[in-house]
């Protein structure tokens, strides 16, 4: 009787708050305010989503085919029919460019996400039942942790055999560890709340307060570790790729196509650089962003 | 101190177990025969078996893991399948390119790091601090081996100073060090700052300042010292990392180090010799690791004393 007296006073006082004058704010409504402060972390969301506009409407925004190859054009120096020069095929370099935006967003994104559920799931379980799971959870992600990152990513890729797929996978396993990390130390800490008490006591299952209570609660942590990830997914990508352990060519990657055109530094100095500064400008978008992310949604985080 | 150290190698232990298991199951899982890829198409099915027999290939696997643990632990790994040179040989020779060439880096990001992420923070707020931390960032974000053609471009054919492949001259050397050094010293830069601001922020550096102790002095004897915890982690974190970093730098200045053998290993199949590097960085690479921390507890009594022993 009591605890229904106290839901229906709850229920009152949610109902004086909202119809009152008194602006409701949410966690997330004050984290975007907050956000929305930094403006060089803006900045980098609007470059950010420029590049998602950039891969998405790669093939209306291209002037030619990045595959197609014009051999009344090999290695063209920069001119009003081919913006940055053609490549040692005759393919237009901006266009390869515009391409490898789609090939690079979507590695790190879907690396990223195949990284978070691994490290989530394995990270709560590993937080919340503690003792000889936490344990033999620990000693993997140590294991995992010990391997150089790009000596495993390039052994997986080489057992797996090449291709985007494979890369999703290869880059995913190897970027879990983190995530699965500080998820567990963050459910460690909210394990002891009150509210996951309160709701052991009324008989909730493990998965319900892991999914109710547990899982909203590390959302933000989750969130600030995709943003900061993406980037370093995208490093690896372009790096597996130069190695010529990545995406294959003719598909137009970043990192394959400073590979491809290293052997002419000497006289097409920009086909060398202007993939890289692709990268860059994506990589150093995303880190920002993130920074900035982790600030708004968590100060706490703030190294 | 003790204690921690033996709980430390015995973490150690258990991660080389268990690198080696994963080797050994990927390994497992690799598509094509090894033993067909080393006789090409052409051998009789006799011919396989009597290879396979030798290899030890037709044990049954736990009975091979076995095996390759023993033969792992002597450092023996076999002979390459296509230069028939015994793998360790080949290792070694490697690795003493590898290591130059990260030693040298190692130098350059701790020496100009450091230095950056001191006069960042000293001239905080200034010009000076923004214009050394967005050349951090960019360091940080750029791949190091589009930095390596970078450099290739201006100091190889621009100016012509500096070779841009090769190991035989020391000269070699200096491109691919800064290009992978770069990325490092510019976090060293980052870290080296937050931590020097933190530091000057406590109240023994403003007791210091009271006393009238010189400003160089504060900085070098009591900020740094103290601010040196959270670099010398990261500096140990990195030391692993260029080992394997390196072989992107390797193969854009063609130097036939570690990494090179890698990538060689890895599009040819040699299985040995893959099976003789990945097994060796990973082992340098958690060696590392480990030095890295027992140094870090004694830099710090409070990890042996509080974290170290409460868990």
């Amino acid at each position: 009787m009591k605890i229904f007296r106290f839901f229906t006073k709850q229920k009152e006082f949610e109902q004086e708050v909202l119809s009152s004058d008194i602006e409701y704010s949410s966690y997330y409504k004050d984290s975007f305010k907050r956000l929305k402060k930094n403006k060089v972390a803006m900045f980098c969301a609007v470059v950010i989503v420029l590049l998602i506009l950039i891969a998405i409407f790669a093939p209306l925004i291209c002037p030619y085919d990045p595959t197609h190859q014009d051999y009344a054009a090999i290695l063209s120096p920069p001119s009003a029919k081919h913006l940055l020069g053609t490549d040692e095929y005759g393919r237009d370099i901006l266009s390869r460019i515009i391409y490898g935006t789609r090939i690079s967003l979507s590695i790190g994104v879907v690396a990223q996400i195949l990284a978070s559920i691994i490290g989530v799931a394995l990270g709560a379980i590993a937080g919340y039942f503690g003792g000889i799971v936490d344990t033999i959870i620990s000693r993997i992600m140590e294991v995992f942790a010990a391997f150089p990152d790009l000596i495993f990513a390039m052994a997986i890729m080489t057992f797996m055999g090449k291709g985007v797929l494979n890369l999703f996978v290869a880059l995913g396993l190897l970027t879990w560890v983190r995530t699965a990390r500080l998820i567990r130390g963050s459910v460690m800490q909210l394990k002891e709340k009150e509210y996951v008490e309160a709701s052991k006591a009324s008989g909730a299952t493990s998965f319900r307060i892991i999914m109710k209570h547990l899982f909203p609660n590390s959302l933000s942590t989750i969130i600030v570790l995709v943003t900061l990830g993406i980037p370093n997914a995208i490093m690896y990508e372009a790096s597996l790729s130069f190695l010529g352990l990545g995406v294959q060519p003719p598909a137009p990657s970043w990192g394959n196509m400073i590979s491809a055109a290293q052997p002419y530094i000497s006289y097409r100095s920009l086909y060398s650089v202007m993939p890289g500064v692709a990268i860059m400008i994506t990589v150093i978008a995303f880190n920002i962003f993130g920074d900035g992310l982790r600030d708004a949604l968590d100060p706490k985080l703030r190294t | 101190m003790f204690s921690y150290i033996l709980k430390r190698l015995g973490q150690t232990i258990l991660v080389l177990i268990g690198i080696s298991l994963v080797t050994f199951i990927l390994l497992q899982v690799v598509p094509g025969d090894p033993v067909q890829l080393m006789l090409e198409k052409r051998a009789d099915p006799q011919t396989i078996a009597a290879v396979r027999h030798e290899l030890g290939l037709d044990l049954p696997l736990t009975t091979q893991y076995f095996n390759f643990l023993k033969n792992a632990l002597h450092f023996d790994f076999g002979v390459s399948y296509f230069s028939k040179e015994p793998v360790t040989a080949v290792l070694l020779r490697c690795f003493k390119v590898t290591l130059k060439l990260t030693c040298l880096s190692f130098i350059f990001a701790v020496v100009v790091g450091i230095t950056c992420g001191i006069i960042a923070a000293i001239k905080r707020g200034t010009a000076i601090d923004s214009a050394l931390m967005t050349l951090a960032m960019f360091g940080v974000s750029a791949p190091s081996f589009w930095i390596a053609i970078i450099l290739q471009i201006i100091f190889g054919i621009k100016l012509n100073i500096l070779p841009i492949s090769g190991f035989d001259t020391p000269v070699a050397f200096i491109l691919p060090s800064i290009a992978l050094g770069a990325r490092y010293a510019g976090d060293i830069a980052r870290i080296t700052r937050t931590s020097m601001l933190d530091v000057v922020k406590q109240d023994y550096i403003r007791t210091a300042r009271a006393k009238g102790v010189k400003e160089n002095l504060i900085i070098m004897k009591h900020a740094l010292k103290n601010a040196m915890i959270p670099i010398i982690t990261l500096v140990g974190t990195e030391l692993g990392c260029m080992l394997t970093g390196s072989m992107l730098i390797e193969r854009v200045f063609s130097v036939p180090g570690i990494g090179k053998l890698a990538v060689d290993a890895m599009t040819s199949r040699d299985l040995p010799l893959l099976e003789g590097t990945v097994v060796y960085i990973a082992f340098v690479f958690v060696m590392v690791n480990l030095i890295v921390d027992i140094s870090y507890a004694l830099f710090d009594p409070r990890i042996r004393y509080g974290k170290g022993n409460s868990k």
